[in-house]
């Protein structure tokens, strides 16, 4: 990539130092994942402040509670192993909230100072009287960013818990990438619609937008059961939507059980869209429901209408690399340029996603990215729109460009957990938002003060 | 499932009675697996330092400990904003075997040259402390040529509690303090310790001291500036705010530099009044206490009526807190009061053992005190008090909300200055808003009872 500019130049020597990061650490995404579980919490292996600062930057986003636990390690731990530590912190677990499943996540410390967590969860279960299910994996935010993060979660938690042969079942697996709780929903939703039932993993759609009950719940209600993920290898298949690069796919692990796996890109636009459908018509030997049907005609119906609004206007977009690929695809398809596509992830996965776009519709990939890097590109590609999480707001204010918001994580605006982006649905309420942010941008900076646009 | 403390939380949760002060458990290290809402040594020096406006802040670390830290004060500036900016080492796998100095030392040389600080901090991280980099030799051979003071924080992790952090960040604040020029400051002059001017809380109370013709030399470390925190050595009386934080950077000062200090708050009218009093009775000038007593005089009369009136909305409503220090515990209890307002569950992550005996003796009888406590734990004692309004930070905003119940924020990301006297107004606003809002009516567990005893009423 050349260097078009002295501040970008000035970033590929600085090369070093991370301004404003794009990405999370990786026991984020493992916590995040885990409390799609039910009954399940997650427990960080470390220092007492990951688990904190991860529950608030969650729960900023989610406005909800968000518990997650951490054997809380001091001096002594980090010189001679946190073993203790870890069983007491399983024990006060247990004590407290009573779950089904504990998920362990590494953090730094822990892998620094080399805790083999597999050997202390089996010298824990040895102790006691009753097992208790506690899936580990490993997650040094010196490797892994928060996608790697979940998805490495999700991988083991395949591994540790979907062990039932047998008869296939009439369901369908589906691996989300990091979505909204309306995104799960909806998704569960289309599945029903083709008469097989979804196990999705993780499914927080109801643990992280839940109601007001007139009690506590400890653990909220919601989220995938164990025993559904046991039987998930006898599922007819597994739709798997995320991008892992090189890192192993629970969709594999999956199939070398009993269930295929069919790789699809994130349904966002008509073509994804109509790829998910398929494949799940294909599956379930159905035709597409009529209510779905009409909901695609209706995208259809709004593309025609808004078209020319969004007709070669360059557009960033930032996040997570499903969601990138799967906005890119969206925006291509409806004329549009994705001029940068840039994601913090690190699993170099975002730019082969990208290959079957349009010739020339991307100009920028950037991977393993910060927002520094994000800013000087768009001072130099001069997008007209960016749509990614709040944290890109400081780029947008700098150079004056408008942000549609999407993704995670949302700070600065209510309803995260309910911003719907896939589907038919979500993308007729994305193609809604591009729209009109570019209709609001147009309006406040029209001399005229047009009231019919 | 019947609620239980744990066993390892013995002694952190009581209940205040007629019968005297009990000795509350404190400054511990969080028990495993509590679910604590307290952060880590990090954390304490992060916030501690994070204002000053126009140093580098560094974290040397993989890069979670700088993204979740980004931006996260509502601490505002006048001028520069440096502090805004998250930056990280964002150490890889390659600096963990082999060390991360000269990637640190890159990193350093190469943002300094790019912002131009006035100083630079560097936090180390747990990742930092294992794999022994020596980032104090580092900060020095870069100090040594760039000109300015890059200042290694021991900030990692799992060292202690926050608390450690704050001592960690008094450390850091001493290399600065003594090294700027003093000549010109004057007899009748303070420095503001532990404001960090969020939502401008520090410009609200530099105000009352510009009226009274004090001097306050540096703010630390609200809006801060590294020039005015070099000269703070050269003031007369240290005024101290947040307690927890900056009472070690206050005795070191007065056994280095021989200035006193005292322990004040500026949240409520009371103790807004109280400080200036206080203040102006240490640098023992007539004028000054004239002045203190025609502002106090002045803003009573401005904000009693409005006072008055949420009062009369808020009388008997029961409300439960959770913050960092107990200073602000006891100036809330007093502040709330003042409204009608009884607190019945109060709790600090860093308080002392003193300081627990102190807000006992304020709280009224059978009021819960809790040290570094849960979520779970939190969510019971608001049911088992009956509270109407939380007041505390981001962590505990959805257990009220999940209880329906109102909620203050009162931690970093207010923004709303609630210090002083109209801080005071705002507060009560903010309280009133949320207790008196008309949707609690609807939720269920009001809603419920209130059926409930609608039901009892009719049967005969």
């Amino acid at each position: 990539m050349s260097c078009a500019t002295e501040d970008e130049a000035f970033h590929a020597t600085l090369g070093d130092a991370t301004i404003n990061p794009c990405t999370l650490c990786a026991p984020l995404g493992a916590a995040l994942a885990s409390v799609g579980i039910r009954d399940a919490v997650p427990l960080l292996h470390g220092a007492q402040g990951c688990a904190t600062y991860i529950r608030r930057y969650l729960i900023s986003h989610f406005r909800e509670p968000m518990d997650v636990a951490s054997s809380s390690f001091g001096e002594s731990q980090t010189v001679f192993g946190g073993e203790s530590n870890l069983h007491r912190a399983l024990d006060n677990v247990v004590r407290q909230y009573q779950p089904k499943l504990v998920t362990v996540a590494t953090t730094c410390l822990a892998e620094v100072i080399g805790e083999d967590v597999g050997r202390l969860l089996r010298n824990y279960n040895e102790k006691r009287s009753t097992h208790l299910p506690v899936v580990p994996a490993s997650t040094p935010s010196f490797k892994d960013g928060h996608v790697e993060g979940y998805h490495a979660m999700v991988c083991a938690l395949v591994e540790a818990l979907a062990t039932q042969r047998g008869p296939q079942a009439g369901s369908v697996n589906i691996l989300p990438p990091i979505l909204s709780p309306a995104d799960l929903r909806h998704l569960r939703e289309i599945a029903d619609a083709y008469g097989v039932k979804p196990t999705i993993l993780p499914d927080y759609s109801e643990t992280l937008d839940g109601v007001i009950l007139d009690h506590y719940c400890p653990l909220p209600n919601g989220g995938t059961r164990v025993e559904e993920i046991a039987e998930m290898p006898r599922a007819l298949a597994t739709l798997d939507l995320t991008l892992t690069g090189k890192a192993s796919r629970a969709s594999t692990l999956l199939a070398e059980r009993g269930a295929p796996a069919r790789i699809l890109r994130l349904p966002i636009g008509i073509r994804a869209c109509d790829g998910f459908c398929d494949t799940l018509g294909e599956i379930s030997g159905k035709v597409m429901a009529e209510w779905l049907e009409k909901e695609r005609g209706r995208l259809l119906d709004a593309y025609a209408d808004g078209h020319k609004y969004v007709f070669g206007k360059r557009v960033a977009v930032y996040g997570d690399p499903e969601l990138v690929a799967g906005l890119a695809g969206f925006l291509a398809e409806i004329g549009a340029r994705p001029v940068l596509c840039a994601t913090g992830a690190r699993n170099r996965a975002l730019r082969d996603a990208l290959a079957d776009l349009p010739a020339g519709a991307v100009e920028e990939v950037l991977e393993d990215t910060d927002f520094g890097s994000i800013e000087t590109a768009c001072a130099r590609l001069k997008p007209e729109l960016l749509i990614g999480s709040s944290k890109g707001y400081r780029v947008a204010r700098t150079l004056a460009i408008p942000l549609l918001r999407a993704g995670f994580p949302i700070h600065d605006r209510l309803g995260a957990g309910r911003l719907l982006h896939v589907g038919y649905r979500g993308t007729m309420q994305l193609f809604d938002s591009v729209v009109n942010t570019l209709l609001d941008a147009k309006q406040s900076s029209s001399a005229v003060g047009f009231s019919y646009l | 499932m019947k609620f239980k403390v744990l066993d390892d939380r013995e002694g952190q949760v009581i209940r205040t009675s007629k019968q005297g002060t009990v000795a509350v458990t404190c400054d511990k290290a969080s028990a495993a697996g509590s679910v604590s809402q307290r952060a880590c040594t990090f954390c304490g020096s992060r916030v501690v330092l994070y204002p000053i406006a126009d140093a580098l802040h560094l974290v040397h670390g993989p890069v979670g400990c700088a993204a979740y830290t980004w931006d996260i004060r509502g601490a505002l500036s006048s001028g520069p904003e440096l502090h805004r900016i998250s930056c990280s080492t964002d150490l890889r796998e390659r600096e963990i075997v082999l060390g991360g100095e000269k990637r640190l030392e890159r990193s350093l040389r190469s943002l300094i040259a790019r912002y131009l600080p006035r100083a630079a901090f560097v936090y180390a991280t747990c990742v930092v402390g294992v794999i022994g980099d020596d980032v104090a030799a580092v900060c020095k051979r870069v100090e040594a040529d760039v000109g300015i003071p890059v200042i290694a924080v021991q900030s990692e992790g799992f060292r202690g509690t926050k608390r450690d952090g704050y001592s960690a960040a008094t450390r850091a604040l001493l290399q600065l303090i003594g090294t700027g020029d003093i000549d010109s400051v004057g007899p009748l002059s303070i420095n503001l310790m532990g404001d960090f001017n969020v939502a401008g809380e520090s410009w609200i109370i530099k105000e009352y001291f510009g009226r009274m013709g004090v001097e306050v030399v540096s703010v630390l470390t609200g809006d801060g500036r590294v020039d005015e925190i070099r000269r703070a050595h050269g003031a007369r009386l240290n005024v101290v705010q947040c307690a927890g934080s900056m009472t070690p950077l206050a005795k070191a000062m007065q056994e280095k530099y021989g200035i006193p200090f005292i322990r004040v708050s500026f949240f409520g009218i009371e103790d807004t009044a109280h400080a200036l009093y206080e203040v102006a009775e240490r640098l023992s000038n007539a004028d000054v206490t004239r002045r203190a007593q025609e502002i106090v005089r002045a803003e009573l009369g401005k904000v009693l009526p409005a006072l008055k009136e949420f009062k009369r909305d808020l009388q008997g409503k029961r409300a439960g807190l959770y913050v960092g220090g107990a200073f602000k515990a006891f100036s809330l209890v007093r502040a709330l009061r003042q409204l009608g307002v009884t607190v019945a569950l109060a709790g600090t992550q860093t308080g002392s053992r003193e300081e627990y005996e102190e807000l006992q003796a304020v709280c009224d009888e059978n009021t819960v005190i809790v040290d570094d406590t849960n979520a779970l734990e939190l969510a019971n004692f608001l049911v088992e008090q009956d509270i109407d309004v939380f007041i505390g930070g981001v962590k505990e905003r959805p257990i009220a909300y999940k209880l329906g119940l109102g909620f203050c924020d009162h931690n970093h990301e207010r923004k709303v200055p609630l210090a002083g006297f109209e801080g005071a107004v705002a507060f009560a606003r903010e309280i009133h808003a949320t207790a008196t809002s008309p949707i609690w009516a609807l939720m269920p567990r009001k809603s419920t009872s209130a059926r409930v005893a609608k039901a009892k009423a009719v049967t005969p």
